[in-house]
């Protein structure tokens, strides 16, 4: 018997306090083992103790919420007896640690989360944040992350058979030793077959399913609540290896399990593995559950209970079956060439109680380990003020234009999504960087869903509450612009240590920014993911909310990016909007020409972005429009390029009635802005004019070229050859 | 007699292998899009039963891990696929279903990894290198087609008699427009010396419906129902 020390209590990261709560709840001092499980189970990570009181502010309630927080994974009703299931989850620490086999795993995380829930999934979008890949020290060491990362995904997600079709990707400094990866992932299934992760029915068989319990990612939950120092490096083999191969046999059989009736609830393993699906599927379902670890299929010899309990072997499900029908899903496992062994039964005393060769190694009340972990009210001030307004000169469009379009940020990442497979299954009616949205159709229903993932970590640290605003304003905004109607939303909460009350005052005001949005936009958060502790070193990431929000749409010839026909009219539905100095200072401009960081992110008005997004789904929907794209980073000007840059090579003569610097007329990125092209300006302006949004005509397409005027002045004159080959050659160049 | 537009003309086996992860999609395309019966067969079948044509489809069959297709030529359905050829039955290998045939023998060459090293999945232009063949006879030579890859050892390799052998019998079914990935002779699909079995890289069920971007690819399975009709 191992003694707790009061340091080997600390190693577990419990608190004096912790562990004077557990020994209340067990009514006695718990043992190594039960010391284990409860540091995985009462995690940041696994028990969201930091945020869970601010979470509550989200509005999770809709009128087509079938599942909201708690499970697996959201579940929203999209007619015709169909349902999806999504979520979005980060796996930020794993990937700096080991990028290949941390982004793999990430994906197939979050892909048994769907599973599980009884739905197929039919897409994955990655939204990943990285250090500046030209950076004279960290440069190389981001470069190998990227590249790593992006392997690990097409990895597991190709062989798996799920299409990666969408996403963002962003550098800056403060993702430096803390690279985010978060991956969003949907599936979908009948309304009657949902399963839920509850065990039920005293005396059913637990059952065991999928890959051997290895010791690989032991105390992988606690890592990810934790601060990286040097030593985190050294952190390697708490990650653990994915196999997708093992992972699609296990959809697979387990679809096929659900059918035959016999399964009672399911649930995956994933971080604090047995632990936590064990004691999470028993208190749910107000039951007990006892394991015997015997059985447990193992990988390897000698393993003690604590490294069964806390590994993080991937690829492995725990289900309960209905007494005396265990044969049939055991006959499912068989065909598939998967182990199924019943390792326990359900009881009626509510308590995870494990057994190793007979003896009881861990008892413990499910509910207790489970829902009631500590919950902290950690104190918050005020979120860092970023620096003054910097005297910034005027620079020449002409220029600037090009160098734009290769930064890093905005330029095309077709080098990272051909790695993808972003077709399988056929119903990807738009893949990555075709329209702001991706699109699938849904074979089942015969109507189509719209998804995308927006964060803007420059904006939330100058005003976490006004970016995360803004955040789920582009959300909808992209979906809008595909005419899609979003209906709801996921999200993952990237931020520093809580444990400092700065830090904290940032989740608080992003929390809250988007418990504001997402009730105005009417899209509840059905589920998410908090990540915190994203620090190296003492030095905090930005805050970064990434949101995951997801639209519905009839099924069609999408409406894309590029303008089609020359000779017809761009139109810029919200207007040019204003700009100062103050709201400069988030923009991609700032970034890149100025490398400040200042002042406050562009100013929303969620009034009049509803008004533009309602407008241009009814453009969409009447059909008056030939292209469309929304203005987000990089603004006008960028915008403007990216509409050049179809196949048939269709420019645009640009002529802007409007007071702004030139610079900030191009770069300012004040939203509830889309570009059209119309052949039918009139009936556009009369939607614009119903709706009380401004839609001024801006210019007109042509053959060739892109020239943009501030009245008779030109600011610029393009080839569009010229601008493309900077947009889409770029992206390799850095990574040389 | 009044022909029904939905009359079924044929039947499609499609074969699953543990990994195979394009089966749902040829199943979708030759059952809905081309509007013919279609039935999956499990790898471990003896039997393909009363099939006109088989596909063996894209995917990673048991994931793939030696070198592609090098187990899955093993199972117990390839027995059946072999019989099947070895009859005049025609064989359609895709992607991972084009690794197996030529792991099992019954097409020449290998697939290597792509020149860059890289898994690439987009839209590429394929030239039609023979229409005499039951997967071409609805298109010319020389037509383009718009069709999409998506694999990470697609580079069609074989010595250079296996080369000539296959351009002397015109046995090139389909070349790369812009060779993605270093084939050679731009080679993305071929046939068997009987020109019953066919292999290619690219996925013409991915392009069978105009919504997914092309509809070129039905072609292929348009001339496998032109070829048993007419049988």
């Amino acid at each position: 018997m191992i003694a707790l020390s009061p340091e080997l209590i600390a190693q577990h990261q419990l608190t004096p306090s912790e562990y004077a709560k557990i020994v209340d709840i067990l009514g006695r001092e718990p043992n190594y083992t039960e010391l284990g499980i409860f540091s995985v189970m009462w995690s940041e990570h696994c028990s969201y103790k930091s945020s869970r009181l601010h979470l509550k502010k989200l509005p999770t309630r809709g009128r087509l919420v079938v599942q909201g927080p708690g499970e697996n994974a959201g579940i929203i009703d999209i007619g015709g007896g169909y349902v999806i299931a999504f979520k979005i989850e980060s796996h930020n620490h794993p990937s700096f640690i080991e990028p290949f086999q941390g982004a793999a795993t990430g994906v197939g995380g979050i892909l048994r989360d769907i599973f599980t829930m009884g739905a197929r999934p039919i897409a994955v979008l990655d939204s990943l944040r990285f250090g500046r890949l030209d950076d004279s020290v960290t440069g190389a060491r981001n470069r190998r992350i990227l590249g790593g990362v992006v392997s690990g995904i097409a990895h597991y997600g190709n062989c798996f058979g799920v299409p990666t079709i969408g996403g963002e990707t962003i550098f800056e400094s403060c993702y430096d030793g803390n690279n985010l990866v978060n991956v969003f992932a949907l599936g979908v299934c009948k309304k009657e077959e949902i399963f839920y992760a509850k065990a039920a029915g005293v005396g059913n068989p637990v059952i065991y399913v999928g890959a051997r319990t290895g010791r690989d990612g032991i105390h992988g939950a606690s890592m990810a609540s934790a601060e990286f120092t040097e030593e985190s490096k050294q952190k390697r083999p708490n990650v653990q290896v994915g196999d997708p191969f093992m992972e699609k046999l296990l959809l697979e059989a387990c679809i096929e399990a659900m059918h035959t009736g016999a399964v009672v609830g399911i649930q995956d393993m994933g971080a604090a593995g047995l632990t936590c699906s064990t004691c999470e599927m028993g208190s749910r379902g107000e039951v007990g559950v006892e394991i015997e670890l015997d059985r447990v299929p193992q990988r390897e010899t000698g393993m003690t209970p604590y490294e069964i309990m806390l590994s993080e072997s991937q690829e492995r499900m725990l289900l309960v079956a209905d007494k005396g029908r265990e044969e049939e899903v055991f006959q499912v496992f068989r065909k598939w060439g998967l182990e199924a062994v019943e390792i326990g039964i359900v009881t009626g005393d509510g308590k995870l109680r494990v057994r190793h060769h007979g003896d009881v190694v861990a008892e413990i009340p499910n509910r207790e380990l489970a829902d009631e972990a500590p919950l902290y009210s950690r104190p918050y001030t005020v979120p860092p003020r970023a620096g003054l307004i910097p005297d910034y000169p005027s620079t020449k469009l002409q220029r600037t234009l090009p160098a734009m379009l290769a930064a890093p940020d905005v330029c095309s990442k077709r080098y990272i999504w051909e790695q993808y497979d972003h077709q399988v299954r056929t119903n990807t009616v738009a893949g990555p960087e075709r329209c702001d949205a991706a699109i699938l159709r849904i074979k089942e229903t015969g109507t189509s869903i719209a998804m995308s993932l927006d964060g803007n970590g420059r904006y939330c640290y100058l005003s976490p509450r006004e970016g995360a605003k803004l955040a789920v304003a582009e959300c909808c905004r992209n979906l809008s612009t595909v005419g899609a109607r979003p209906v709801a939303a996921t999200n993952c909460l990237n931020f520093g240590n809580p444990e400092r009350p700065e830090i904290m005052a940032q989740l608080v005001a992003a929390i809250e920014g988007i418990a504001e949005a997402c009730s105005f936009f009417d899209t509840p958060i059905t589920g998410g993911n908090v990540s915190l502790y994203n620090e190296t070193l003492g030095e905090g990431i930005y805050p970064t909310p990434v949101m995951g929000i997801v639209g519905t749409l009839k099924t069609g010839e999408p409406v894309t990016i590029p303008f089609k026909n020359r000779g017809r009219k761009v139109m810029l539905l919200g207007g040019i909007g204003d700009c100062d100095d103050t709201r400069f200072g988030g923009t991609q401009y700032a970034k890149e020409f100025i490398k400040e960081l200042w002042g406050l992110p562009p100013a929303l008005d969620m009034e009049y972005e509803q008004r533009v997004q309602f407008a241009i789904r009814k453009m969409i929907a009447d059909g008056l429009v030939e292209s469309a794209h929304d203005l987000s980073d990089g603004g006008l000007a960028v915008a403007l390029a990216e509409c050049c840059f179809g196949a048939n090579g269709i420019g645009a003569l640009i002529e802007l009635d409007s007071d702004l610097r030139p610079e900030m007329l191009a770069y300012h990125e004040g939203p509830s802005r889309i570009l059209v092209s119309t052949e039918f300006p009139n009936k556009v302006a009369a939607i614009a004019e119903k709706y009380d949004i401004e839609a001024p005509v801006i210019g007109v397409t042509i053959d060739k070229g892109l020239e943009i005027r501030q009245r008779t002045i030109t600011l610029g004159a393009w080839e569009i050859a010229a601008l493309k080959t900077a947009y889409t050659q770029s992206f390799e160049t850095y990574l040389r | 007699m009044i022909l029904s537009p939905h009359l079924k003309l044929m039947k499609f086996g499609v074969i699953v292998f543990p990994g195979s992860n394009c089966d749902h999609d040829a199943f979708y395309a030759v059952s809905h899009n081309l509007g013919q019966k279609a039935e999956f067969i499990w790898h471990d079948s003896h039997s393909l039963g009363d099939v006109d044509a088989v596909i063996l489809p894209g995917g990673f069959a048991y994931g793939d891990y030696l070198r592609c297709g090098a187990i899955a030529k093993f199972s117990p359905v390839m027995g059946a696929v072999r019989q099947f050829a070895a009859a005049g039955g025609l064989v359609l290998g895709i992607c991972n279903g084009f690794q197996i045939l030529v792991e099992a023998g019954l097409l020449p060459g290998a697939l290597i990894r792509n020149r860059g090293l890289k898994f690439i999945c987009r839209e590429v232009r394929l030239q039609v290198a023979t229409a005499n063949s039951p997967f071409t006879n609805t298109v010319h030579k020389g037509q383009v087609l718009r069709v999409p890859i998506a694999h990470g050892e697609g580079c069609y390799f074989a010595d250079q008699h296996t080369l000539d052998e296959l351009e002397a019998e015109d046995r090139v079914l389909f070349r790369y427009v812009g060779n993605p990935n270093g084939s050679l002779n731009d080679i993305a699909g071929i046939l068997n010396r009987e020109r019953n079995v066919m292999g290619m890289m690219p996925h013409p069920e991915r392009a069978s419906d105009p919504l997914m971007g092309s509809a070129d690819g039905l072609t292929v399975f348009q001339s496998v129902l032109q070829a048993v009709v007419k049988a």
